[in-house]
């Protein structure tokens, strides 16, 4: 499943890497903890938090996971958007919560 | 919070100063400046504010005057408007007296609704010490919640509960510091941070931090 599939099933915005949807995706992670992530985030996977602070795009980065989902219609800072499209990773965005997120994608098959 | 006790306990373990910071409120720490009038204890009021990204961050400040706009814009940010009060303890005001003088209206251990980069600016906008608590700590620290140091923000200075920390934790330039993180009078002075100070004033440990003009912190 690519990054570009689930944009359109779940109605996701884009607020940056729209050119880096065709990436396939090969899990996915919720958490807000940012040192967490770092321990767990899975590679090539989809991150969902509702963090938006610039240092998700480096962590993200770090892991080398696919994309970032912020839930609860969190937007990304000024500074965490900048960048995030510098290093061309796309991070999207939902009106759900990271619990709705996560059971949506799982039932799309996503299921590690 | 009883402010003679607070005076008292720091005088016994022998401390010059001490910062007062209450969680996102500072209501209390005039009392304590007052009931440490004469006695030489220099008393700085400070809050330890807790960003949306669920960061503490110490802000230490000269004088009450100068923490006053601090307070408002924090008193105006605090999330948890309709929290029940009745599951935490009682947010007590007092006077220098101990007298209990009333009670704190609003949920005070949730998150101001600010950036930690906001918070920072605030804090060192008004003239005082923006340092990170706790570094160290599995939650509410900068480190378990962002996962590193900032590159961008304008700390003054890292607070951790324990004495070394592992390098690779902090890959960062700002000094380290410790203090007690007391939440009851018996834990005051169990961590402190000694200071070659001409003064004990906020702007000589301003100095200290940065090293400059021979001061200088001489063990955290």
């Amino acid at each position: 499943m690519t990054l570009a599939e689930i944009v359109e099933r779940l109605s996701l915005k884009v607020y940056a890497g729209g050119g880096r949807l065709d990436r396939p995706l090969a899990g996915a992670y919720a958490g807000d903890l940012l040192s967490d992530v770092i321990a767990r985030g899975p590679k090539d996977g989809l991150w969902i938090t509702i963090q938006i602070h610039p240092n998700i795009v480096a962590v993200a980065l770090l892991k080398d996971m696919a994309a970032i989902l912020l839930a609860n219609g969190r937007e990304p800072a000024a500074d965490t958007l900048r960048r995030a499209e510098d290093e061309r990773l796309p991070i999207l965005g939902s009106p759900l919560s990271v619990y709705e997120l996560a059971g949506r994608l799982y039932a799309l098959g996503l299921h590690e | 919070m009883y402010p003679r006790r607070i005076v008292e306990r720091a005088r016994q373990e022998g401390l010059d100063m001490i910062a007062v910071t209450d969680h996102n409120a500072a209501d209390n720490a005039g009392a304590v400046i007052r009931a440490a009038a004469g006695t030489g204890l220099t008393v700085f009021p400070g809050m330890e504010i807790s960003s949306e990204e669920d960061v503490h961050i110490l802000g230490i400040f000269e004088t009450m005057e100068a923490i006053d706009p601090v307070l408002k814009v924090v008193a105006r940010n605090l999330a948890g408007a309709g929290a029940k009060t009745d599951f935490i303890r009682d947010q007590v005001l007092v006077d220098e007296q101990d007298e209990v003088t009333g009670f704190h209206s609003q949920f005070l251990a949730g998150s101001v609704l600010m950036s930690v980069f906001e918070i920072v600016e605030l804090i060192r906008d008004r003239g005082g010490l923006a340092i990170a608590s706790h570094v160290d700590r599995e939650s509410f620290s900068l480190i378990s919640q962002l996962g590193f140091v900032p590159p961008d923000l304008r700390l003054d200075a890292l607070e951790a509960s324990v004495r070394i920390l592992p390098a690779a934790l902090l890959p960062t330039a700002l000094p380290l510091v410790a203090f007690s993180d007391a939440h009851c009078a018996g834990e005051i002075g169990r961590r402190s941070t000694g200071f070659l100070l001409a003064e004990p004033q906020l702007s000589e440990i301003r100095l200290a931090l940065a090293g400059a003009e021979g001061r200088r912190i001489l063990d955290a």
